[in-house]
């Protein structure tokens, strides 16, 4: 089995890069509802 | 909630299947050996990154059209997934070309090309961070998302039009090219796995897209009170 720490290599590598940025787009999603709720809340405070 | 934890699921267990016929089913190939099964997963991630590229394009010209922001919103969240696709494939190539050719990298007709589609998909992101009014933004960035897709074209033919170091196509590449039919079913599996998670990474993204749209309205709100 030649090489096989090399194929091992390539799928970590695939799965990590998909994993990683499937993880930033929840947090930025996340971050963005939180920003809206606190600029909804404020808005609210004023009227 | 429930729906999205169901599908995440899902393509995890299609992605699962996938690396399991690629690393058992797939019989080894001969001149290359145990290596070559990382065709399974650099092909399918090409593959679906020009699909997505594909659709970024589509996105794109209905957006001319028709201007709505929907339009804009998928036609960047298929860049960007397309983009990481075609991350993979420039992080999986070199580490499948060093044993096999003895060099990580060179600059061949479909290397070359590659390349350049990931650096001119990279200014289509960078482009919409320089323009702040919303349909400014959209407006330019879809003219040039439409020329980015000259360069799509240019990597499916380059390995057809030039003598390159890359192998030659399994699809579309004349006499002696085509696949074992247990290789082909591996590849289509994988492609179809691939093809389901750039599905969940643009609907992900673009929800992100609408919920940053939302925050816009209300920061300006929030700004005029």
């Amino acid at each position: 089995m030649k090489n096989l720490n090399s194929v091992f290599a390539a799928y970590l590598a695939g799965w990590g890069i998909f994993f990683a940025y499937y993880i930033s787009i929840a947090r930025r999603t996340a971050s963005l509802r939180e920003e809206i709720e606190r600029l909804k809340n404020s808005l609210n405070r004023g009227k | 909630m429930k729906k999205h934890a169901l599908a995440s699921a899902v393509v995890f267990l299609l992605l699962g299947a996938a690396a399991y016929g690629a690393l058992f089913v797939a019989p080894t190939e001969k001149t290359m050996g145990t290596i070559q099964r990382i065709f399974y997963l650099h092909v399918s991630s090409a593959w679906t990154g020009l699909t997505a590229f594909f659709i970024c394009f589509l996105a794109n010209l209905l957006y001319v059209w028709r201007r709505e922001p929907r339009w804009d919103w998928l036609a960047v969240s298929a860049a960007e997934v397309g983009l990481v696709f075609t991350t993979v494939v420039l992080v999986t190539g070199p580490i499948w070309a060093h044993p096999v050719w003895g060099i990580w990298w060179t600059w061949d007709a479909r290397l070359t090309s590659t390349f350049v589609l990931w650096l001119v998909y990279i200014s289509y992101l960078l482009l919409r961070t320089l323009v702040e009014e919303p349909d400014r933004r959209a407006l330019f960035s879809a003219l040039f998302g439409i020329f980015a897709f000259i360069d799509v074209p240019l990597v499916f033919g380059s390995i057809r039009w030039w003598r390159t170091q890359h192998p030659q196509p399994v699809v579309m590449g004349g006499s002696g090219s085509g696949l074992e039919p247990t290789m082909w079913y591996v590849l289509l599996f994988s492609w179809g796995a691939m093809l389901s998670l750039m599905a969940l990474l643009v609907r992900a993204r673009f929800e992100f897209e609408a919920v940053r749209g939302e925050t816009e309205l209300v920061r300006r709100e929030a700004e005029g009170a």
